[in-house]
């Protein structure tokens, strides 16, 4: 692959991953959030292979196909199938997310100051190793800030775990864009964990719904001093 | 050597596999105890030979040196008391209808699941893997702190495994920085993450990169050691888990994320000299004594209060790493184990006071000296303990904590958190004196039946401050342990 069409592959994949991260705030329809998800997956998925294909690396080309398998269909398979538990529980009204503590059109304009806040705060990465890929780490920092603030605005609990899993897809990113991936049992321990993660909270979700008879999390006001 | 690497985490996998395979029932009650005892002999076995060249295992994954020896006995010490204390709680669950067969059966191969991820978390060679040790304990344990599936049980559940899966994110963010800058200082590809090439190569990591990665793993690991500003999970968690699960997450848990701000601090201050961590760990260990002694002038829930004696001392500890001298350094891992044992004795006897009373509301127990002598002077004492009265060790270790501040020319941030200690003494003494001393509560519904503990519960409680009091008065055992830890993590900058 020569430089040219590297350097544009990465940038159209780091979009597309930017985007979809965005757009995670703009739809409040929780089945599209759930979509704009995978295809964030697909994209960090053809990320981690582009990656891999310019440098050569077997290895990483293996790991950016398991990525794309769990972060674009095995996760959000799982969330759909959350979805539509709930949704047949409770009707079609708790799958939106009806009031975020921060409206739609506020969220994007916070989005655009994370970006800014992102690249500021990347400057010594950038400037340590000037490579076209350390180049977009900022914009995979962007997509960890969007997914933090997802988690304290949003009050679904699924919207909750879709902005953990940002927070997750991000640091993926940022740890193949600075030097190819952590070491293997590192990623390999991520990844499982972050399955986990998901699972446990898919459970809890089910508890959170039995015993409170809804997954609007303002319901979770007991336990505070 | 190299297979006492393998045994302590080996040993509690085992147990796990046994309780899957058998239940808990009467024969394998007490398998979770024996695994404890191992893991805390083998502590000691690799802490009497720990030498310049530490053992390590598993192709270099595994490593054992002063430090991670004296973690496990920690962890080993601790586990052993909760474990004895398990089979007379659950045999109350469920008489009580709180718990059936299959939730006994989990909650015997989560805790010992839980014990190995922590083993292995102190034992990790590498940033990497304590990194998915932590992050496996927080799994492990979700389950247990919603095991008994009320509406608080899930509500602290989800907020515990939101808030410190996130937390502990942002340590692999910072991991995945500090490899990066690794990769530019010309460490090995094959050990970029080990802790020994990154203190040897730390001159010469990128400053910039580096101070941002730093920051990311102290905010991180500190979430799950209970330090603000992540520390909202932590009362909540602590409250709603099952006593003995409350004794290992609070005693040994909070210690072990605290170990890897520990790890992190010695590649940092080579790195970025003293100062960058100080000032940050000064800023987290004064918030969190603010926090800690704000709430808890108003507490009413015992098991809260408790959690936030927890949060207290982790702020104690972040004060005395931020001193960083070698006679600091050794106080703080004195503290850990004295903590360890004080607190878990504590969380087991508010356990059996919660199976009497009914709930965990302070009001509601009244007059607990009369009532159960047993387990009033257990939680008094390890109370006392916690508020740092001699002959417990908490008091050698905090004298040694502020001596340490004042000699390193922190004389004003040791002043504030004696004033805040203070704040935090009267509270936590007036509210135990009030469950001890007050009079019962009478009237129709007023539980006033005498109660005392299983026997081996009885025996964790007496045993747990008989050592606390024990290191309190000499440290011999762990003296030249204690050092050699010490050297290991004392700041050269």
């Amino acid at each position: 692959m020569n430089d040219t069409l590297y350097v544009q592959l990465l940038d159209l994949a780091c979009g597309a991953f930017l985007l979809a991260g965005v757009l995670v705030l703009w739809r409040r329809d929780l089945a599209a959030i759930v979509r704009l998800f995978a295809v964030q997956g697909a994209a960090l998925g053809v990320l981690v292979a582009v990656l891999g294909v310019h440098d050569g690396d077997t290895e990483v080309i293996g790991l950016a196909v398991g990525i794309g398998l769990l972060r674009a269909v095995l996760l959000p398979w799982l969330l759909r199938r959350a979805l539509a538990a709930s949704g047949g529980a409770a009707g079609p009204a708790a799958n939106r997310e009806t009031a975020p503590l921060v409206n739609v059109a506020a969220s994007l304009v916070v989005a655009a100051l994370l970006a800014l806040l992102a690249y500021a705060v990347t400057r010594p990465v950038v400037a340590l190793d000037p490579s076209p890929a350390a180049h977009a780490v900022p914009v995979a920092l962007t997509v960890v800030l969007i997914g933090f603030f997802a988690l304290v605005t949003r009050r679904r609990a699924l919207s909750q775990v879709v902005g953990f899993l940002l927070v997750d897809n991000g640091i993926t990113a940022v740890a193949f864009l600075t030097t190819s991936g952590v070491p293997l049992i590192v990623e390999g321990g991520v990844s499982l964990d972050v399955l986990l993660a998901v699972l446990v909270l898919q459970l809890l979700t089910a508890r959170i719904r039995a015993a409170f008879g809804d997954t609007d999390l303002d319901g979770l006001r007991e336990l505070r001093d | 050597m190299t297979v006492m690497l393998i045994v302590p985490i080996g040993a509690p996998i085992a147990a796990a596999g046994a309780y899957a395979a058998l239940g808990w029932r009467r024969a394998t009650a007490w398998l979770g105890a024996v695994a404890a005892a191992v893991v805390l002999a083998s502590g000691a076995v690799l802490a009497a030979s720990t030498d310049d060249r530490p053992p390590t295992a598993l192709d270099g994954l595994l490593r054992a040196d002063a430090l991670s020896a004296f973690m496990l006995i920690v962890i080993g010490a601790v586990a052993l008391l909760a474990m004895l204390a398990s089979p007379g709680y659950l045999a109350a669950e469920k008489a009580a209808g709180h718990a059936t067969g299959r939730d006994t059966r989990r909650y015997g191969v989560l805790t010992q699941g839980f014990v190995a991820a922590m083993a292995l978390g102190v034992l990790a060679a590498s940033l990497g893997v304590l990194w998915v040790a932590v992050e496996a304990t927080t799994i492990l344990t979700a389950f247990l702190v919603g095991h008994r599936r009320t509406r608080n049980a899930t509500e602290a559940a989800w907020k515990y495994v939101v808030i410190c899966s996130t937390g502990i994110a942002l340590a692999f963010l910072g991991i995945a920085l500090l490899h990066f800058a690794a990769r530019h200082a010309q460490v090995p590809s094959s050990g970029s993450l080990d802790f020994t090439q990154l203190t040897a190569y730390a001159g010469r990591l990128d400053p910039g990169v580096t101070r941002i990665a730093v920051a990311l793993l102290v905010l991180g690991f500190g979430a799950k050691a209970g330090l603000a500003p992540l520390h909202a999970w932590l009362p909540d968690a602590h409250s709603q888990a099952p006593a003995p699960v409350s004794a290992l997450m609070s005693g040994v848990l909070l210690s072990v994320a605290f170990y890897a701000v520990l790890r992190v601090k010695v590649i940092a201050d080579i790195a970025l000299g003293a100062g960058f961590v100080r000032v940050l760990l000064l800023i987290i260990a004064l918030a969190s004594l603010a926090l800690a002694a704000a709430l808890l002038l108003a507490q009413r829930d015992y098991k809260r209060m408790l959690a936030y004696s927890s949060m207290e001392h982790m702020g104690l500890l972040a004060l005395g790493a931020a001193i960083g001298s070698r006679l600091a350094v050794a106080a703080v891992l004195l503290h850990v184990l004295g903590h360890g044992l004080a607190k878990s004795v504590a969380f087991l006897a508010s356990g059996q006071i919660q199976q009497a009373v009914g709930g965990s509301r302070i009001d509601a127990a009244r007059g607990l000296a009369a009532r159960a002598p047993l387990v009033a002077g257990g939680f008094g004492a390890a109370v006392l303990a916690l508020l740092g009265f001699p002959p417990f060790s908490l008091f050698a270790s905090e004298i040694g904590i502020f001596r340490a501040g004042f000699d390193a020319g922190l004389g004003w941030a040791v002043a504030a958190a004696l004033a805040l200690l203070l704040l935090i003494t009267a509270s936590l003494a007036a509210r135990t004196g009030r469950m001890l001393l007050g009079a019962p509560k009478t009237g129709p519904g007023a539980a006033t039946l005498p109660f005392r503990p299983a026997a081996a519960a009885g025996a964790a409680l007496v045993a747990g401050l008989v050592a606390c009091a024990a290191l309190g008065i000499t440290i011999w055992p762990l003296h030249s342990l204690l050092d050699h830890a010490a050297a290991i993590l004392e700041a050269h900058g």
